[in-house]
């Protein structure tokens, strides 16, 4: 396999705040990466160190063979191949859906909308948005507007999508939904690294999970392994706190 | 099914308390405007001076004769609000952008923008009206370029520019975070994540609040006057000069609110309708 993401050394404050405090992680092309740990564990600062929205103090973020934590490197290019969906969606609520999508491809590719519409509609139709392409987020439920998010970052056609906590947000009926959105990337071959809370999830689907505590990476390996036999003692602690 | 249809049709028990409470404090809200009014009626005429007043304030022949020349007198103020406020919405907009500017190498912008909404929030319109609609025809300029028409719109557009580009500002920063963190993590650049995601939300946000100051405006431009355009408050002057009667002041009075007050309860019924949807 191919690695596709390579973290050495990762490490970012916030003013004295130690938030990642030295992270490595491999990520080859087409595997599904889950990370989890308790809130404030680093998971969302790392997702968003490696879009470049957050630019790290110190180790290397090497993406397709190049570090892309070098500082002064433009992030804009690297930030067009890789995909990021948020928490609370984030999208821009004064677009119709359709037009969320179409924004970045239509700037930044310079494509037309003549050109877009066949295969967003697509898009849209693929994840059973067929018929809510001229709504606006407002309109749409929790579950719609995190699907659109998704389209949205795929429109682009990223060769690695990150997810932070993309259910958490979502009334408990709306998650399967979006998480069915997820095994269908899954099985199309995404390289994908996911922050989340939804552990049966994650055992399910994972190649890898890792769990964070304070900015570290304190286990990380199979999902059998991290869920049923786990050998460090924190992680013993968190996941039995989950049950 | 037939319960929730009867349901429906007839009001509940809460229903017809409220409207009960309803007609009640409309009852006294009318009572008290009534007396309030009729108190205005009696007791005004009752001042040893309302005579006088009478005479010199609401003089019926003077202002009829007067009005259709004060109307002629206002076409010139909405000229000069008419082509002030476009020049007032691209000045602004750009200063707002150049505060919110973050690229050292475009410091300059920024400081320069910081300056002006400074200086000019911070002097009275009446003195930039003087500076700029005396001071600059006093550099001997050729005709047209002396005209107190292009330098008495100038000091204005420079004023409201000012207050316009604060507002604008504190709409872009109303804007969350996390959209302009979507936007680039897409790979928009910084510039379309303003031009495409921010500034159309911004700008949205803060139509109310503008409608204020381009109420205010519109009462401004009669500052004007003192630099020389005739517009309607100097024609009032003219023709109380000419009857010696204040009257006409009342007629311009009564020209200005014809536009401003429905202008006013609009600015509020759509900032009404945001707080509405913001909950």
């Amino acid at each position: 396999m191919r690695t596709m993401l390579r973290l050495a050394g990762v490490q970012k404050s916030f003013g004295t705040h130690h938030v990642l405090r030295g992270i490595d992680l491999d990520v080859d092309a087409g595997e599904m990466v889950c990370l989890i740990g308790a809130s404030g564990s680093g998971k969302s600062t790392l997702l968003r160190a490696i879009n470049l929205l957050d630019p790290i103090d110190d180790g290397e973020i090497v993406f397709d063979g190049v570090d892309i934590a070098e500082p002064g490197l433009d992030p804009q290019p690297i930030r067009q191949r890789i995909g990021l969906v948020f928490q609370s969606f984030n999208l821009f609520p004064h677009m119709s859906a359709e037009a969320n999508v179409m924004l970045a491809p239509g700037r930044v590719k310079g494509l037309r909308k003549a050109q877009l519409k066949a295969p967003v509609t697509e898009l849209f139709q693929r994840f059973g948005l067929g018929d809510r392409m001229g709504h606006y987020p407002d309109q749409l439920s929790g579950g719609q507007q995190q699907r659109v998010a998704i389209i949205r970052a795929l429109a682009m056609q990223p060769e690695i999508l990150l997810f932070d906590e993309i259910t958490s947000a979502l009334d408990p009926e709306l998650v399967a939904e979006v998480l069915d959105v997820l095994r269908r990337l899954r099985e199309e071959g995404m390289t994908m690294i996911l922050a989340t809370h939804e552990m049966g999830f994650a055992r399910e689907l994972a190649d890898k999970v890792c769990f964070l505590d304070g900015g570290r990476i304190i286990e990380a390996g199979p999902p059998a392994q991290i869920f049923d036999n786990p050998q460090e003692q924190r992680t013993r602690q968190f996941l039995s706190q989950l049950l | 099914m037939t319960d929730t249809s009867d349901t429906t049709a007839r009001p509940g028990r809460r229903a017809v308390f409220e409207a009960a409470l309803r007609r009640r404090s409309m009852r006294i809200a009318a009572t008290s405007t009534a007396a309030v009014l009729l108190a205005i009626v009696l007791l005004v005429p009752l001042a040893p001076g309302w005579e006088a007043v009478k005479k010199s304030f609401f003089n019926g022949p003077v202002f009829s004769k007067t009005f259709p020349g004060l109307l002629d007198a206002f076409l010139l103020d909405i000229a000069i609000f008419a082509w002030s406020l476009p020049l007032i919405a691209i000045l602004s907009l750009v200063v707002a952008i150049c505060r919110d500017i973050q690229r050292p190498a475009l410091y300059p912008l920024k400081l320069f923008a910081t300056l002006y909404t400074d200086i000019f929030r911070g002097l009275p319109v009446i003195l930039v009206i003087y500076l700029i609609g005396f001071g600059v025809p006093g550099l001997g300029l050729p005709r047209p370029w002396n005209s107190p028409y292009i330098w008495g719109s100038l000091a204005l557009i420079l004023v409201y520019s000012a207050y316009v580009a604060e507002v604008i500002r504190s709409g872009i920063e109303s804007i969350h975070r996390s959209q302009r963190s979507a936007a680039l993590s897409l790979g928009l650049s910084s510039g379309d994540t303003m031009r495409f995601v921010v500034l159309p939300q911004a700008l949205r946000n803060v139509v109310p609040a503008n409608m204020n100051l381009v109420i205010a405006l519109q009462k401004d431009v009669a500052l004007l006057s003192f630099v020389g355009p005739v517009e309607i408050f100097r024609q009032a002057g003219v023709y109380k000069s000419l009857y010696a009667n204040f009257t006409p002041y009342v007629g311009a009075a009564l020209i200005f609110l014809i536009i401003t007050i429905p202008a006013t309860r609009y600015a509020d019924y759509l900032m009404h309708k945001r707080r509405r949807i913001e909950q």
